[in-house]
């Protein structure tokens, strides 16, 4: 696929990601990926039109449980790595 | 030390577990101010384990593989209460609730936890010079101008440096154990994807992500392989399969074996030492039986490393997602909205490669690009798959240099473009992305470097590798 690789892309890619990129970022990282996916663009030559996707390496089998309620985390263990915490909550920036 | 020998002296109450660790602690401690090899010394936790283990080895209730050997792991695997950070600064403080099942399973055959060895950050290279921000870069303990090899740097290289019965669990996603294996002229077992559970390792690439042993030897590889692998309820792409043999393999002679020598991977492109040390090695195989004949991978030779880096970006950018400032790690001042919170944390505090791959891969799997990029590099990793398998039917095992080159200096790999560097990752990338077990053993040095043979079997079928690295390390000078 031929993708114009842009500033504009680039810039909507990080945002995206919730990556805010400075001015030297966005200057270095341009050309690179430019020249990284015209590199990788040499997987265009081949038909994949009947090929399944390999999700995993190895066949793998669904693996299912009981639906019970096992041993876990208390709510204090879970809340004991952060600063950020209200009345037994993780406490997050606002939405809105 | 071998570890065999080591447990043996152990329980026979010769050495003191204490004593050892007191030992090995202060050598890393030591030589972590020139070399880099550590981004936490587990000094209380693996003092208390020691003298636990003494206790019980006095009351001769003590037993395990493992029993006082002295283990470190990639920062990426957690030990609960101690700093896991995956080598990056966005989970600077974070101490796991939890052990990951390597390190659970590790530390009940007796192994002690002596500390979480520097990687690039999330595993992001092939140097380990990408680690995160104000992160220290490894050093090789045979040049320290040179490169440890990622991304399992650390692991690579405090296993050849030390003097103690150590070993190390690594965690490869595209090459991470082989590479620094080979770099630091030790051995490194990548099993197949699923032998080993990975429950409690930071994910990379869930899809290609293996913890695997590195150490001095092939059996003290085999024996840590023993004690770790197999099904875990808590990790559902594990493997039900049993286990091979894996120590008993160590020695066992390789008479009859049938190896393809991948001919893309020399000649041209790689250095002429490493070359020749790789194909000398080979003919002392074959005075010790083993049979050859030269083989082609010419898809995965021209495709593996676009294939990798698609799908590892791709499930690196989403594995990456839940690291926000909140819950764990890193945390900063709560204010502005969300996505304003979010991203400034992530903005300061991953490093410049992390940054990079997040980019590539969500834009590998956004909207308009998804199936172009990442569910085409997911159906041709079907066809890399098949071409190994179709060897398979005829060899036991499929032999190369694991590097085309020794460890390089730093100077140099500051010159490469990102693109290089990811090209330098050819021989070991194709075994990754098909999820087949690798093993790096040292083949001999050149100008006084370590160099690596690779050899790749199919699916489950770690056991010759241990057949075909103990006979290398018999044969190599």
């Amino acid at each position: 696929m031929k993708v114009k690789v842009d500033k504009e892309l680039l810039l909507r890619v990080a945002k995206n990601a919730r990556l805010e990129l400075t001015d030297k970022e966005i200057k270095k990282f341009l050309p690179e990926l430019k020249e990284i996916l015209e590199s990788f663009s040499k997987l265009d030559e081949i038909d994949v039109s009947t090929e399944k996707p390999s999700f995993q390496p190895i066949e793998l089998k669904n693996v299912m449980r009981e639906d019970k309620v096992e041993e876990c985390l208390s709510q204090e263990e879970a809340l004991s790595l952060t600063q950020h915490k209200k009345d037994g909550y993780f406490k997050g920036p606002k939405v809105l | 030390m071998g570890l065999k020998k080591f447990v043996q002296e152990v329980k026979n109450g010769n050495i003191s577990v204490e004593e050892h660790t007191n030992k090995i602690i202060s050598e890393a401690e030591k030589t972590n101010k020139q070399f880099n090899h550590f981004n936490a010394i587990s000094k209380e936790l693996a003092l208390s384990q020691a003298k636990e283990l003494d206790k019980k080895i006095k009351k001769n209730e003590a037993d395990g593989k493992l029993l006082g050997v002295a283990l470190s792991l990639k920062d990426a695997i957690c030990v609960k209460g101690v700093e896991t950070r995956g080598g990056s600064k966005i989970l600077s403080s974070y101490r796991p609730l939890y052990d990951a099942t390597v390190t659970e399973r590790s530390v009940q055959e007796g192994a002690v936890v002596i500390g979480k060895t520097a990687q690039d950050e999330f595993g992001f290279g092939s140097f380990a010079v990408n680690v995160g921000v104000d992160m220290k870069i490894p050093k090789n303990p045979h040049d320290d101008e040179r490169a440890c090899g990622g991304s399992s740097g650390g692991s690579g290289g405090f296993s050849a440096l030390t003097d103690n019965t150590h070993v190390s669990l690594g965690e490869s996603t595209g090459g991470s154990i082989a590479t620094p294996a080979s770099f630091c002229g030790v051995a490194g077992l990548c099993p197949t994807y699923g032998r080993v559970s990975r429950y409690g390792l930071l994910d990379y690439a869930c899809s290609l992500d293996k913890i695997g042993p590195m150490g001095k030897t092939v059996e003290d590889v085999a024996l840590l392989l023993e004690a770790i692998s197999g099904l875990d309820k808590r990790e559902s792409t594990t493997l039900p399969n049993p286990l091979g043999e894996y120590s008993k393999s160590v020695g066992k002679g390789v008479k009859g074996l049938k190896i393809g020598i991948i001919k893309e991977f020399f000649g041209e492109g790689t250095d002429k030492n490493v070359d020749k040390l790789v194909q000398n090695a080979i003919i002392e195989l074959e005075k010790e039986g083993v049979k050859t004949k030269e083989i082609s991978l010419p898809a995965n030779d021209k495709y593996a490393i676009p294939v990798y880096y698609l799908i590892s970006t791709a499930e690196a950018s989403t594995n990456l997602a839940k690291y926000c400032g909140m819950r764990y790690g890193i945390e900063d001042k709560l204010e502005g909205t969300f996505d304003e919170y979010f991203t400034k944390v992530r903005s300061k505090n991953f490093g410049e490669e992390a940054k990079r791959r997040i980019i590539l891969g969500t834009f590998a799997r956004m909207s308009g690009f998804r199936d172009a990029y990442y569910l085409r590099a997911m159906k041709i990793r079907t066809l890399l798959i098949n071409e190994y398998k179709k060897l398979f039917k005829e060899f036991d095992a499929l032999v190369s240099p694991t590097m085309p080159f020794i460890a390089p200096k730093f100077k140099e790999i500051d010159k490469l473009t990102p693109l290089q560097h990811y090209m330098s990752d050819l021989m070991v990338c194709p075994p990754n992305v098909a999820g087949m077990p690798h093993i790096s053993v040292n083949a001999g040095s050149s100008r006084g470097m370590p160099v690596g043979i690779l050899f790749t079997a199919d699916h489950l079928q770690e056991s010759k590798l241990i057949q075909l690295g103990s006979a290398v390390e018999k044969v190599v000078k």
